[in-house]
């Protein structure tokens, strides 16, 4: 967003990644480039939510590499993404104070922290809940403050596990809005999800999972229009994949 | 019937005479615990969020032992800082021995495992929940414990109760440290073991009751500062 450099694109060759001697993540290859909505689709246990917490380097692969090509450092690299989760992880204060307390994380000077963090509620809507108890919040409300969160970070990238899995049609919507708006700014966004009219709406380039392969990367509107594969078939069409 | 009927009007009389010996032994009382258990904090807050969050050799040792020390036995707390503190001992030459100093090291290293155990439980318990957003946020080693540890302030302060109420109720380890001299090293507990034994039932049983109704107001303060914080920052 605002960096010089970006650190993208970011690079995932021969990843493999084993939990207690199952193979949850077969041999991805993959290369995400800056500008285009990436959306991760694939029903339940296809291993969305496993890729993209190892591309966000909380989980470490088994094999395989994840590369931050224009990177440089892991640190630059790590503190240039966010991350929204399914169930978001609200700190036990005020919206506003959740804010802050990325902000002093992140080195920001005391006295700027305050006006971005209201900044940062008023674009998510929040700026009249600034003193609300975060976990006192709604679903929705909570999931825009995890994106206003994100938000003051200023990713370049910025990684979205269903973010809406949970919400209502309009909080839904609300928070698709916001993820247009990290987009607009030029974040790139690369989202999980397993609903295919949220796909339909945000995604640039559809990766698609299934068991934990990589069966088709594709431009959006090609995947949906021809999906090549049984599965993608099966899947945009609604029916039950297992 | 007439030992306790009698006891409750010794103890109303003396919290009511605010007798000058009385409070002193109160208030020595307060001051040794609450110097322990800050102590305790000080020491155990770091150490048990440390053994929760950070993986090095022997940490499940550490943790075990953590939680065999929370059941010190007090005399044997205080027989060892005897040892050490006494005139032949490693410390002797300190001269802390039947001070109030050496109550509140005894009382200190009874208290320090209680505090260390509870908090390496709740913040492992918070960090299940609140792990990933700091792992995502890149924070310091020392960010990490900082949101932990204040964002866990209300279940901590259970742990720090805990704490205080071994500390206040315990009398093995002062006993043997501190001597039992009145106007020194006179505590509560020890007051009530000396008037028992001297056949002094009434007494006794009148400070037992004003002991608890300090701990009772201890706790009390506690919950109350904890639910009026705990609601506005919704632990719930």
């Amino acid at each position: 967003m605002s960096s010089l450099q970006t650190i993208l694109p970011l690079e995932i060759r021969q990843l493999v990644f084993e939990a207690d001697g199952t193979r949850l993540l077969h041999d991805i290859n993959l290369s995400l480039a800056s500008g285009r909505r990436t959306v991760i689709l694939g029903p339940n246990g296809a291993g969305k939510s496993l890729l993209l917490r190892l591309c966000h380097g909380l989980l470490t692969p088994t094999s395989g590499e994840i590369l931050w090509r224009g990177a440089g450092s892991r640190e630059r690299a790590i503190r240039a993404q966010a991350m929204v989760f399914q169930r978001t992880v609200m700190l036990r204060r005020s919206a506003l104070a959740n804010i802050l307390h990325t902000l002093k994380i992140r080195n920001v000077p005391r006295p700027e922290r305050r006006e971005r963090a209201q900044a940062a509620l008023a674009m998510a809507g929040l700026a009249h809940l600034a003193d609300r108890p975060a976990r006192l919040m709604s679903g929705g409300e909570q999931q825009r403050l995890a994106l206003a969160r994100a938000w003051v970070t200023e990713p370049e990238v910025l990684f979205l596990d269903e973010p809406t899995a949970s919400l209502d049609p309009a909080a839904t919507r609300s928070v698709e809005s916001l993820v247009e708006g990290f987009h607009a700014a030029g974040t790139k966004i690369v989202m999980a999800t397993h609903d295919l009219g949220q796909a339909r709406r945000l995604a640039d380039e559809i990766v698609f999972l299934h068991k934990g392969r990589l069966l088709e990367f594709a431009p959006a509107e090609e995947f949906f229009e021809t999906p090549r594969t049984d599965e993608a078939r099966a899947f945009t069409a609604g029916e039950l994949l297992w | 019937m007439s030992t306790i009927g009698s006891a409750l009007a010794e103890a109303g009389a003396l919290l009511i005479s605010f007798d000058a010996d009385f409070l002193e032994i109160v208030g020595l009382s307060l001051r040794v615990s609450l110097s322990a258990v800050a102590i305790a904090c000080l020491i155990g807050f770091p150490l048990g969020a440390a053994v929760a969050l950070f993986k090095f050799p022997g940490r499940g040792l550490v943790s075990l032992l953590l939680n065999t020390f929370m059941g010190l036995p007090p005399v044997v707390v205080g027989l060892i800082v005897f040892l050490i503190l006494s005139r032949s001992g490693p410390l002797g030459v300190l001269g802390l021995l039947f001070t109030p100093t050496a109550m509140i090291i005894a009382q200190a290293i009874l208290v320090t495992p209680i505090i260390a155990a509870l908090t390496r439980q709740i913040i492992a318990d918070l960090w299940r929940e609140y792990g990933d957003h700091l792992n995502s946020l890149d924070a310091s080693p020392l960010d990490r414990i900082g949101t932990l540890i204040y964002d866990a302030r209300f279940s901590l302060a259970t742990a720090v109760l805990a704490g205080f109420g071994r500390a206040i109720a315990e009398v093995g380890a002062v006993m043997i440290v501190g001597g039992n001299i009145d106007h020194a090293t006179r505590v509560m507990t020890t007051a009530i073991a000396l008037e028992t034994s001297k056949g002094n039932l009434a007494t006794a049983l009148g400070l037992g009751i004003v002991l608890l109704v300090i701990a009772l107001s201890v706790n009390a303060a506690v919950q109350l500062v904890n639910a009026s914080g705990a609601r506005k920052a919704a632990m719930a």
